[in-house]
């Protein structure tokens, strides 16, 4: 026997540590510049701008302390409350009818029609513009003398008014009709997606069961899209705060700063008015504000998930 | 600071015969400003220096600034950037300027130069920054054909522009030519606001921040009589950029603009000329006044010797009186020394010229808070936003916004 037990655990001996070794390590090398890149680059610099939010920083970082001071300005600030308000309108708006308009034309497009790939592409299209191209556009479109109203005018109708993009009450509302118009057919997408991936089986059985098809949609089809729509939700959340492109292109904010979003304050305070403290109390806020909704939604979806 | 004046004033004896490069950053990159900045570089490279451009275009210098202040935090500043009016003071205080007493002594700036536009080119009392030429910014722009064609007469006073924007709009011209964004506003605003509080209280308030001037009656009536005056634009003016609402007057769709000189560019531009196919007249009310808009080189503290050099040739040489007509011919505005021979100027740059030096000594001669002229970004940045606000809303009062008016300046202090 000496000569299989020098023989056959030799090379595992040799081989085996090394193997573990690289198995446990190789993927935390390959993971670690990504690591550190984020760790520095998403963590450090969110620190730094915390720290910056509570010093009087200016034109360029310094480091006098101020305490709350920063906070406290921006709270106290008109054109900071509109941004905010009108960021709860734009989102909850711009998420709600993407949704519904979605679901509806997923399900639509579920029908087995004909030319279905042609008419999904149609509807996907506007998500390979940037939203700088979809903001231009729409401003030309609802610009009142050379889009829509002026085309109706020439129709004959003088009457027609449609003025929202001047109009400092409404300008907001044009910032929905084209995040809509861009994202509707991806959020379509989306659900398609979902619906292909639902076991037939089920369907099959609630119609034996008797079961209307609205009724099956609202009961059985749409409770199964549920992590459909948590990822949509998300998608469309984190488009929506993050929306900077669309606002600077369609109406830069204006008329006046009535359709001015909390990224575009933070942007023109921190670097062309040269308040940048006030910009980080401003950028600070708005992470607050993600983390407050987010992480709730976060958590009970991926809890219920664990649960089920 | 002796030491440092000393060590300055040798490196200039050295003169030119020490060559260097000079970096510029400008964001004059369009048509007639981008030959200006041309004819630099030639008169930079014949004294021996080289010239290193660094042009980033766009958005009045937003983008610019953002380089800028990346470059300079990491230790590498150019030679000489194009800041203006309160940021100079600011970058001052950072300590990042260089000084330039002895090439001013040298050149006389004191004498050529009115103290006012000097005053913002110093920074506790030493010279930091070059000025390159004057901007009026109260002028009204007309175009005479439409008023023709309308019966009226091109108004000199707040009375007769209404007057005759009514009839323009009765005759189916938009009366006044107007872009929707808050730095245009403010330029309409700063027109109504010189006239109507004069030069002594627009000082007052936009100057030194007088809270009493900024919420008071006088103020109250010239946000009043700015709102009137948006009923005399088309709706289609949000988010127009300036040289579209010119072209508009340009055209005779428009009757008339309230814009600073450099709209004349553009008429220029168009083939247009002074006091036949367009009319330059002060804005209503305000003869005798100037509210000016001074572009300015800043210069950084360099190390190299050569560059330091080539650095006080640049500042020499920018206001020299030959770089001054031929910069200042094709920018539209007035050169910013007062001794020069203007023979190759048009009619509105003579006018200009003679507003420019009588103010000078009739304290007529006011900073442009619309342009960045009479105090920092922040408070400036807070006024726009009131004014925007107050102009394109209907749900708030003039006496409402004037009381704002102080409150966002006294914040932004």
């Amino acid at each position: 026997m000496p000569v299989t037990h020098t023989n056959t655990p030799a090379p595992l001996a040799s081989t085996t540590p090394w193997q573990d070794k690289m198995q446990v390590w190789l993927p935390k090398l390959i993971l670690s510049p990504t690591i550190v890149v984020t760790l520095i680059c998403v963590y450090g610099f969110v620190i730094w701008t915390g720290l910056l939010s509570f010093t009087k920083s200016r034109f360029l970082p310094q480091f006098d302390f101020v305490g709350w001071r920063q906070y406290e300005r921006l709270l106290n600030n008109d054109r900071w409350i509109t941004a905010c308000e009108n960021l709860l309108i734009f989102g909850g708006l711009f998420i709600a009818i993407c949704l519904l308009i979605g679901v509806l034309l997923a399900i639509f497009l579920d029908q087995k029609i004909q030319q279905e790939g042609m008419i999904r592409t149609i509807y996907l299209y506007p998500m390979a513009l940037s939203f700088i191209v979809t903001g231009t556009a729409w401003k030309w479109i609802l610009n009142p003398g050379l889009g829509l109203e002026n085309l109706v005018h020439q129709m004959g109708f003088t009457d027609f008014k449609f003025d929202w993009l001047v109009n400092s009450d409404m300008a907001v509302y044009t910032l929905v009709i084209a995040a809509v118009w861009q994202s509707s057919g991806f959020v379509m997408a989306l659900f398609l997606a979902g619906l292909r991936g639902i076991d037939s089986s089920i369907i099959n059985a609630a119609q034996i069961d008797g079961a209307s098809k609205p009724r099956i949609y609202w009961s059985i089809i749409l409770p199964c899209l549920r992590p459909v729509f948590f990822s949509a939700i998300i998608i469309l959340s984190h488009l929506a705060i993050k929306s900077f492109d669309l606002v600077t292109a369609l109406t830069s904010g204006g008329p006046g700063y009535s359709s001015d979003l909390p990224a575009l304050f933070m942007y023109s305070h921190s670097f062309t008015r040269g308040q940048m403290g006030l910009g980080a109390a401003s950028a600070i806020m708005m992470l607050a504000g993600i983390l407050a909704i987010l992480v709730p939604y976060l958590y009970s979806e991926l809890r219920g998930k664990r649960n089920a | 600071m002796k030491l440092k004046t000393l060590f300055l004033a040798m490196t200039f004896a050295a003169g030119s015969a020490t060559a260097g490069e000079v970096e510029v950053l400008h964001w004059w990159t369009s048509g007639g400003e981008a030959k200006s900045v041309a004819v630099l570089k030639q008169m930079m490279e014949q004294q021996g220096h080289s010239w290193k451009d660094f042009a980033v275009a766009g958005g009045g210098g937003e983008s610019a600034m953002t380089v800028l202040k990346t470059r300079v935090v990491s230790g590498n500043a150019p030679t000489a950037a194009q800041i203006k009016g309160h940021d100079i003071q600011e970058w001052a205080e950072l300590d990042y300027l260089a000084n330039l007493d002895t090439v001013a002594k040298k050149e006389g700036w004191e004498q050529s130069v009115p103290s006012v536009v000097t005053d913002i080119m110093k920074y506790d009392s030493h010279y930091v920054a070059v000025p390159v030429n004057v901007h009026r910014v109260n002028w009204l722009w007309a175009n005479p054909a439409a008023f023709k064609k309308a019966g009226a007469t091109i108004p000199t006073n707040l009375d007769e522009f209404f007057v005759a924007a009514d009839k323009l709009k009765a005759a189916g011209i938009i009366p006044l030519a107007q872009g929707g964004q808050p730095w245009q506003e403010a330029t309409l605003f700063e027109a109504v606001a010189l006239e109507i509080l004069g030069s002594a209280d627009y000082r007052k308030a936009f100057v030194d921040h007088d809270m009493a001037v900024l919420k008071g009656k006088k103020m109250v009536e010239a946000l009043t009589i700015f709102k009137k005056m948006k009923g005399y634009t088309d709706q289609a003016a949000s988010g127009r950029d300036w040289n579209i609402a010119t072209n508009m007057v340009i055209t005779g769709q428009a009757g008339m603009q309230i814009m600073g000189d450099w709209a004349k560019g553009e008429f220029i531009a168009a083939g247009k000329k002074p006091g036949v196919d367009f009319v330059c007249v002060p804005a209503p009310g305000t003869q005798g006044q100037f509210t000016f808009n001074v572009d300015s080189f800043a210069m950084f503290k360099q190390k190299d010797k050569g560059a330091m050099a080539a650095q006080n040739d640049l500042a020499k040489t920018i206001l020299t009186p030959e770089f001054q007509e031929v910069f200042n011919l094709n920018k539209g505005s007035i050169p910013v020394r007062t001794d020069m021979d203007l023979s190759k100027f048009d009619q509105c740059a003579l006018d200009s010229m003679d507003t420019f030096k009588a103010s000078a000594t009739s304290g007529d001669l006011v900073p442009s808070f619309a342009h960045g002229m009479a105090t920092t970004s922040a408070i400036q940045g807070a006024m726009y936003d009131v004014l925007t606000n107050y102009y394109n809303s209907d749900n708030i009062s003039a006496q409402d916004t004037a009381n704002l008016l102080a409150d966002v300046v006294e914040d932004a202090m």
